[in-house]
């Protein structure tokens, strides 16, 4: 288990981390969610122990490893960049971590190269050993930098924007694959991402982070549902904000017919375009915001300039005391 | 008629600087040659063997195997440190390493025969200590890492700052020691960098003219490099060993162009491209 506590980092006047605490459990996967700026890549660093914290402890299993170098510490790093030496072939690399160990812990060449064989299999790159990185293609290189990381046998694998370089159908791919990975080998993995629909899909559980602190931990369920703060109702899913500190998400916006209906809101349709399995229709508010909401797609959506009326069927308020849910009846 | 004039122009810009090109690099590098082959190759032969030139070229070659390998070393740590590390009076150092460039050379001989001559700072200590640096071989070393260091720290630095520090943290979160990240990881990267920079500080080392002649004091056959010899042989009006022994500085450049344009092509490092 690491326990984070109290973990504050600053440059200069500006806090990158402001009194952080986290507990993350045995065999988990947990997402780093946040924006740029957020701090999560810093904290992902200070549990490396590339970055060090000017407050707070941090612990593995018990032990305080706060002022342990990152080569002390057991853990696997997967940079956002994979950081794989250009110089050296894909084999050298994933043995790299072996190959430096002190005389006497260090394998012999050959079992060296067996286990980087064998990593490689892992990775479903088996035979491609001799080539050199940039001989490899961007989801190549990331499953790479992952055989390298997991060659030192970390109890921890932490990774920085895993597939933040890749293009959308390779991420998809390599995303499911990860999972299996983490849950096959029983690790402890922690990964930092600015993409919501990344950090729900991948992690059993999400800490949503901004300017420095943490605004929510849960289950992506949890997280979706029951957002915490108006922030995270924001930043994880697409969230309508009505007056008054109403959050609705487009999907739980109905049109409804009359005028009687004391819930309402009247909005003129401006765009209408498909999205995935419904309608996306995109209507301007009284207030001239733009509010967003998803019609059935064996529906018949309204057109643009009609005026439709709509209502939240699940909502979330939040005022300055707390935040309240609505279920409609 | 546009098009056709369009390519007149271009073809008298490339003519302009074509001709440029060998009136004030190619003939006088021919012309060299060409005078010191003057009287023929044994005339030739015999100033480039005569013990002075032979003390001059073996002197240009001890300065240069000091010089450049402790600014290879004092390159690599000041770029190291101002690449990948913020501290405080970092500007300054940057600014500092500059210095050599923007300074005289003569001005820099003349430091340190302010500090190390019969006269300066430390006169009277190095005398007492029968250590001699001015007119001799220390000062000429010393003179000519002053005037070379630049070379090697201002081609790393922005190699390194580009590169940044992942390639480091990844070598360091594996297991490898400062000094295994070092040289496994950091030299491999920066090799055609720091051969390029390597190439320059030789090519200078070895030619310095203006820092070396106000510390050496010219003594033949002891403290007289090759381009002081040239200058000797020269005001002596015995052009022909002039123009032997420069000839072998002119080779010399020859050589470090084409190692020069080896490294950029065949490896695909840039000069400019390191810049950005």
């Amino acid at each position: 288990m690491i326990t984070l506590q109290g973990i504050t980092k600053r440059y200069g006047q500006y806090a990158a981390l402001d009194n952080v605490s986290l507990e993350v459990r045995d065999g988990e996967f947990l997402a780093l969610l946040g924006p740029s700026g957020s701090g999560k890549t810093t904290l992902l660093r200070i549990i490396a122990g590339l970055a060090f914290p000017d407050e707070g402890r941090v612990q593995f299993n018990g032990e305080d490893v706060t002022h342990l170098k990152v080569a002390d510490r057991k853990v696997g790093f997967v940079f956002q960049h994979y950081a794989l030496f250009k110089h050296m072939t894909v084999a050298d690399n994933v043995g790299f971590g072996l190959s430096v160990r002190k005389r006497g812990q260090r394998p012999t060449k050959d079992q060296i190269k067996a286990r980087a064989d064998e990593l490689l299999d892992l990775v479903q790159l088996g035979g491609l050993g001799e080539r050199y990185p940039a001989q490899l293609s961007g989801g190549q290189r990331q499953r790479v930098a992952l055989a390298r990381a997991l060659a030192v046998e970390p109890q921890l694998l932490l990774l920085d924007e895993p597939f933040g370089a890749l293009d959308a159908k390779v991420r998809k791919t390599l995303r499911r694959w990860l999972r299996d990975l983490h849950k096959r080998m029983g690790l402890t993995s922690i990964f930092v991402t600015h993409d919501q629909e990344e950090a729900l899909e991948l992690a059993d559980r999400v800490v949503v982070m901004d300017h420095g602190v943490i605004e929510q931990i849960g289950t992506p369920e949890q997280v979706y549902m029951e957002p915490a703060t108006p922030f995270v109702s924001d930043f994880v899913g697409e969230t309508n904000r009505l007056p008054g500190g109403v959050h609705v998400r487009p999907h739980d916006l109905e049109i409804i017919d009359g005028t009687s209906e004391p819930d309402g809101h009247e909005l003129i349709v401006d765009n209408i375009f498909r999205k995935g399995g419904v309608w996306r229709v995109e209507g301007i508010f009284s207030d001239e915001s733009v509010v967003e909401l998803d019609v059935d797609a064996s529906l018949q959506p309204p057109s643009p300039g009609d005026s439709i009326r709509v209502r939240p069927r699940r909502s979330k308020t939040f005022t300055p005391t707390g935040a309240k849910s609505h279920e409609q009846a | 008629m546009s098009a056709l004039s369009f390519i007149r122009a271009r073809h008298l810009l490339i003519a302009a600087a074509l001709a440029f090109i060998a009136l004030f690099l190619v003939l006088p590098l021919i012309s060299v040659f060409f005078a010191a082959l003057q009287k023929g190759l044994a005339a030739y032969g015999a100033a480039v063997v005569d013990p002075d030139a032979l003390s001059a070229i073996r002197l240009t070659l001890l300065v240069a195997a000091i010089a450049v390998p402790l600014n290879i070393v004092f390159g690599v740590v000041a770029a190291w440190s101002i690449a990948k590390f913020d501290f405080p009076g970092k500007s300054l150092l940057v600014t500092f390493i500059d210095l050599p460039f923007s300074v005289s050379p003569v001005v820099a001989g003349l430091i340190f025969v302010l500090m190390f001559g019969a006269q300066g700072w430390f006169g009277t200590w190095l005398q007492d200590h029968d250590v001699q640096i001015i007119f001799a071989v220390p000062g000429i070393v010393l003179a000519t890492i002053f005037v070379t260091f630049p070379f090697v720290a201002r081609e790393l630095i922005p190699l390194m700052s580009e590169q940044g520090r992942d390639d480091e943290e990844a070598a360091l979160s594996l297991g490898a020691s400062g000094l295994q990240t070092f040289l496994r990881v950091t030299l491999p990267n920066i090799r055609w960098g720091l051969l390029y920079g390597v190439l320059l500080c030789n090519a200078r080392a070895m030619g310095e003219f203006g820092a070396v002649s106000v510390v050496s004091g010219h003594l033949r056959g002891i403290t007289n490099t090759m381009p002081l010899h040239v200058e000797i042989l020269y005001n002596e009006y015995n052009f022909v060993a002039a123009f032997a022994v420069a000839s072998l500085l002119a080779m010399l450049a020859l050589v470090t162009l084409v190692l020069k344009s080896i490294v950029e092509w065949r490896f695909g490092y840039h000069h400019g491209s390191a810049r950005h």
